[in-house]
């Protein structure tokens, strides 16, 4: 059954990636100079990869749908960067990173590829650092680090609380630098509406001026997708409200696999939704779980009595409060790893003892750690630690300095100030393991159609540690793509400049002219957005956090259900021909009904637990999640066939350097 | 030559051009006052009859005047062009704007600068003009000065009899004093002067002035009109 | 809370623009742009046309939101993006008037949505540091003072959002380019294009069309992201130590 060929080099493992570097193909300056690449998406992966092969000669032509390259999603990114520099002389090396990265992905990625990121992580930090990316820095002027979840080692690499914006900032200005110099042609306001492929290769895009709303041909030897991942099928998630996989999808259209599409990050410490006008969630840093304590009340009156503003949640008692993950989990308590605190949290709101007008809320309240702190600075001071507001005074302070910032936001936010009155947090989607199928030259199934970043599946594994999306999205666009792309140009130095008059252009761009009309014409009652909120909430409830056998053929028939009155009610206001953000949201939803049926049939066959996909059959009797190696070590990847059919490929994934384990939390 | 050219027609460059004038009339306006506070004595105006007598005849300061006149006449012209180059760059307008973000001297330079040429016009034309141009001012002399000198005292004392000239003085220096509150420090951050540590002194310091002497000019005009 | 918008609708970038009045149903825990969603929703609901305005991260750092709310960019909160202003600040009854960021410089492409790719430009002219991939150095190699790394960062958090030219009495640009300039002047890596830098970022400025700084700070008092206006001057300094030191002409 298998037709993937990942072409991973052979070679022990340590080798397999500097091997590769030193025999793949090269193109030469001259031809390079004649070869041109087209890159979709200027994140962190496209704008360092258009930047680095318009460095080496390529031709390069980037294309945004955003105003300007430095808005992608990328710029988001909180808390770091890993990278195996070992500066802090505590023992990590690649090898450790590699391990960590594996074992973090529970087992469910590919060796060659995590141990290649591993690799190039250490170059990643120099060359930003020599781009100029401000990053945090000792008394004595070197670089600084900080731990980051689930790891023994301090890697992290950081610029305060926006380590993504300065990194994508340093992206952007080398990319800026190579428009200026004529290297790259860049369009703003673009969207990739489809992919042209002349002779089975990827050759061109078809692309929409979302100014003037004209449809535009580009040609080139080859496309790279950078394009992010697919979060927002769920209509609230951490991602910006542009995100989308409209891009991606079309490459799965034209023939490019999907891999694992079910495997979706959720993070359990999010701002909550507070009324169906919600558009976006926003993350907290998960760090605040060290010393806030979770709850939320035993008995639906109090649940009642809080939604309807009648008690405060400081009038709850202590002894009627349930401290649930303490309660479940007494060894770990509020420091449960992510997907167990996340799906605890739903059980508790399933219940009814959500403590938000939505019913989808917890509390996270720091007053014991207010005590806690207080008293332990009145006793450093020789203050008297029975003093309940100086105690109260002491510890607040003590707070501020740790999480400071993050209770600004948040009370910026909600307006609550959690100094005084708990957080209310709820999980929320933040990430996409699964993406497009790539090989080891990063390469999809369709020959000339790379992708890069979140958009390919292909380092994660099952569950992405924090910090290692920067890397995998820098690793990809700076120091692997730039290489293995050769193994492609170098068979096209003969190929003269791809002509956009092809009957495949003309054809390519009558699909989307009419795919477009079409949604403009159902000319129904419904907005798109109101579609979006119904398909994510579908994929929530029945592929979201915990999913089962029997919630996702319910869910797979909703969803059909939905996007049959899609194509018959949604209405789209203006035309064509002119700045429509409504025709651009109608395109990106119509693509995430197909993509989200296509996460449903995944996850459905996936009969085991890994990750953050959570299969409600098969868990400990703790609830913890039952991965099944023998039967599901392998990557499952899907090819659409049209109209909900799917076929499905497998690339089994080799261990041969790690031992396979089982993740615990006692 | 041309990059001096370009430099002086960039933003920076005249901008460059409006802060270095400004700091020069700033020390002028200490000097100029420095030398009317002598109006204030009681010696029936000779103290200053021979200072003016000084200003207008010695050669170096003659030199100073003209670089003075020319500063002023530059810094007017370059200011009305970037005023009107920078009303240019916004078409249009906004409906509704926010006056709290920024202070009203600094919205208003043109403004103020105008009113202030203004008051210079009728200043100049009243006491400079007469002095070194027409032979309207009688002779005097004093024991221990040498040389016969206009009688510029007399003049200035007539003309503070006026309640309109009066008024118009002090107009003017209302306006001179705003103008400085934002041009002061404004100069300096032109400059590129801006640190944690000297810039509040300088601000201060720039309040101080921008009160401090304008009400120094005002007390004259005041005393001739209520005093003398 | 019942609000009455007056917004600036404008077809495109040819067309005259007019101020269109609406009244909406707004809740306090909504933010501004939530509140926005649900006047285009009605709208839609309607067969009008929605409301064009921009908008992607809705927290605060990707600097797409723009917007004049009462006459300040990103309306009344101090350090607030709009997508950060929620609309517990308003009260019921409350008028709310809405413009584009307005600016030469800032064509408006549709409604409350500009076209700020003179900012692109400014940074394509120099608000780089030219290194090739893989020309880097060990990182280590160039310790940075906290201090200056301090700096540096604050002048690199700016978002690009263009408040800074929306609230400039003048529309200049100034604050937005010496960011750029101080962030990569505060670093030693950043030195040896420095005096090019500046030169071509400023050039690149005034050729944009953009007004001349006359230090109201409105811009700094606008920042969502509170830049200094201490930049400024330290861009002011190395562009007349660059005209002046320089061999270039």
């Amino acid at each position: 059954m298998t037709k993937l060929d990942a072409k991973i080099p052979e070679g022990p493992l340590s080798d397999k990636w500097r091997k590769y570097r030193s025999t793949v193909d090269l193109v030469a300056p001259n031809n390079k100079r004649k070869l041109e690449i087209i890159v979709v998406g200027t994140g962190l992966a496209g704008a360092s990869a258009a930047a680095t092969l318009a460095e080496l000669g390529y031709k390069v032509k980037a294309f945004t749908f955003h105003d300007s390259p430095r808005r992608a999603h990328s710029i988001a990114a909180q808390g770091g960067i890993n990278a195996a520099k070992n500066y802090q002389n505590d023992g990590d090396s690649v090898f450790r990173l590699f391990y960590d990265t594996i074992k973090g992905g529970d087992y469910r990625s590919r060796e060659a590829n995590v141990h290649r990121l591993a690799e190039v992580s250490t170059s990643i930090i120099d060359q930003c650092v020599a781009q100029g990316v401000p990053f945090a820095r000792e008394y004595g002027g070197t670089l600084a680090n900080r731990s980051f979840g689930g790891v023994q080692v301090s890697r992290t690499f950081y610029a305060r609380g926006q380590t993504g914006q300065q990194l994508l900032i340093g992206a952007y200005q080398a990319l800026s630098r190579q428009i200026s110099l004529g290297n790259v042609k860049m369009y703003n306001r673009h969207e990739m509406l489809d992919i042209v492929k002349v002779d089975g290769k990827a050759r061109g895009i078809i692309a929409r001026n979302l100014v003037t709303g004209e449809l535009e041909r580009h040609a080139a030897h080859c496309v790279v997708l950078g394009t992010g991942g697919y979060g927002n099928v769920y209509y609230l998630s951490t991602n910006a409200m542009n995100s989308n996989v409209t891009a991606a999808w079309r490459a799965v259209r034209r023939g490019a696999y999907m891999a694992n599409p079910c495997f979706c990050q959720i993070h359990p410490t999010c701002i909550p939704v507070s009324g169906s006008y919600q558009s976006k969630l926003t993350l907290m840093s998960e760090s605040l779980r060290n010393d806030g304590r979770v709850w939320v009340p035993k008995s639906k009156e109090d649940v009642k009595a809080i939604r309807d503003g009648s008690k405060k949640p400081t009038d709850i008692p202590e002894e009627d409060r349930d401290y649930y993950l303490e309660r479940k989990y007494p060894a770990f308590g509020n420091l449960v790893p992510r997907d167990v605190a996340s799906r605890a949290a739903k059980e508790v709101c399933d219940e009814g003892r959500g403590v938000n007008k939505s019913g989808l809320a917890v509390f996270l309240d720091f007053s014991d750690a207010i005590v806690r702190y207080g008293k332990a600075e009145a006793n450093a001071n020789g203050l008297d630690p029975n003093d309940a507001a100086l105690v109260k005074k002491l510890g607040t302070k003590a707070i501020e300095a740790k999480y400071g910032n993050l209770f600004e936001i948040y009370e910026k936010i909600k307006g609550d100030d959690p100094y005084k009155t708990p957080m209310t947090i709820y999980p929320a989607i933040h990430y996409t393991m699964g993406g497009l199928w790539v090989d080891y030259n990063l390469e999809t199934t369709v020959p000339g159609l790379f992708a890069i970043g979140e958009a390919n599946f292909s380092d994660h594994g099952a569950n992405r540690l924090g910090a290692s999306a920067l890397m995998q999205g820098l690793a990809d666009g700076y120091f692997v793509l730039p290489y293995t792309i050769g193994s492609f140009l170098s068979k096209e130095i003969k190929t003269p400049p791809i002509s956009t008059d092809l009957d495949e252009f003309a054809k390519t761009e009558s699909d989307v002219r009419e795919r477009l009309m079409g949604l403009l014409n159902v000319k129904g009652d419904k907005s798109v957005e109101s579609f979006h909120r119904e398909l994510g909430l579908i994929l929530w409830d029945y592929c979201g956090m915990s999913r089962n056998a029997e919630g996702l053929k319910k869910g797979r028939e909703l969803l059909q259900k939905l996007k049959k009155e899609y194509y018959e009610n949604v209405f789209i206001p203006g035309t064509m021909d002119e700045y429509n953000p409504e025709l651009e949201k109608a395109t990106r939803v119509a693509d995430f009904f197909e993509l989200g049926e296509m996460m449903m049939v995944d996850a459905l066959h996936r009969n085991e637990s890994c990750g953050g996909h959570f299969r409600e059959e098969y868990q400990t009797e703790d609830g913890e999640a039952l991965r099944d190696d023998e039967n599901y070590t392998y990557v499952s990847t899907w090819e659409w066939k049209g109209d909900g059919e799917m076929a499905e490929y497998r690339e089994p994934l080799v261990f041969e350097n790690v031992e396979l384990k089982t993740r615990s939390y006692k | 030559m041309s990059w001096i050219t370009n430099f002086l027609t960039s933003s920076l460059g005249k901008k460059l051009v409006m802060s270095l004038t400004g700091l020069f009339l700033i020390i002028f306006l200490v000097v100029h006052l420095a030398g009317n506070l002598q109006l204030l004595f009681d010696d029936g105006g000779e103290a200053f009859n021979i200072y003016a007598h000084m200003m207008s005849t010695d050669p170096l300061i003659s030199v100073v005047a003209y670089g003075l006149y020319f500063f002023i006449l530059l810094h007017i012209v370059q200011g009305i062009l970037i005023a009107f180059q920078n009303r240019g760059a916004r078409k249009v307008k906004y409906a509704m704007s926010n006056r709290k973000s920024n202070t009203f001297a600094s919205r208003n330079m043109m403004l103020l600068g105008l009113l202030i040429f203004f008051f210079l016009a009728v200043h100049m034309g009243d006491f400079w003009y007469k002095m070194k141009f027409t032979n309207e001012l009688d002779m005097v002399t004093y024991a221990g000065y040498d040389a016969a000198v206009r009688d510029l005292y007399t003049r200035v004392n007539a003309a503070f009899q006026e309640w309109w000239i009066v008024l118009i003085y002090i107009i003017g220096l209302i306006a001179l004093a705003l103008h400085l509150w934002h041009g002061f420090q404004s100069a300096f951050q032109t400059l590129g002067l801006n640190h944690k540590k000297y810039t509040p002194i300088i601000q201060g310091l720039g309040k101080i002035y921008s009160i401090v002497i304008p009400i120094g000019f005002a007390i004259i005009p005041l005393y001739y009109f209520f005093v003398k | 809370m019942k609000l009455k918008l007056k917004i600036w609708r404008q077809k495109n970038q040819n067309s005259r623009g007019g101020f269109s009045n609406y009244t909406v149903e707004a809740s306090p825990e909504m933010s501004f742009l939530e509140m926005l969603d649900v006047l285009n929703q009605q709208l839609i609901e309607n067969k009008e046309e929605p409301v064009a305005f921009e908008h992607d991260c809705r927290e605060g750092i990707c600097g797409t939101c723009s917007m004049v709310i009462n006459g300040q960019p990103h309306g009344p909160m101090g350090l607030t993006t709009t997508c950060q202003l929620h609309m517990r600040h308003y009260k019921d009854g409350d008028t709310i008037v809405i413009e584009p960021f307005r600016a030469n410089s800032f064509p408006v492409i549709k409604d409350l949505v500009v076209d700020r790719a003179s900012f692109d430009r400014i940074i394509e002219a120099g608000g780089f540091i030219s290194v090739n991939t893989g020309q880097a150095p060990d990182g280590n190699t160039i310790p940075i003072e906290q201090d200056e790394a301090k700096k540096s960062f604050d002048a690199a958090a700016c978002i690009g959002c263009g408040a800074c030219v929306a609230a400039c009495p003048n529309s200049s640009a100034m604050l937005f380019t010496a960011a750029k300039v101080a962030h990569l002047g505060h670093l030693p890596q950043g030195q040896v294009e420095q005096s090019k830098r500046v030169k071509r970022m400023i050039a690149q400025m005034d050729k944009e069309g953009f007004g001349n700084c006359s230090n109201t700070y409105a811009c700094e008092a606008e920042c969502p992201k509170g830049i200094s206006v201490a930049n400024i001057a330290k861009m002011n300094r190395a562009y007349f130590s660059a005209v002046v030191s320089t061999d270039e002409k």
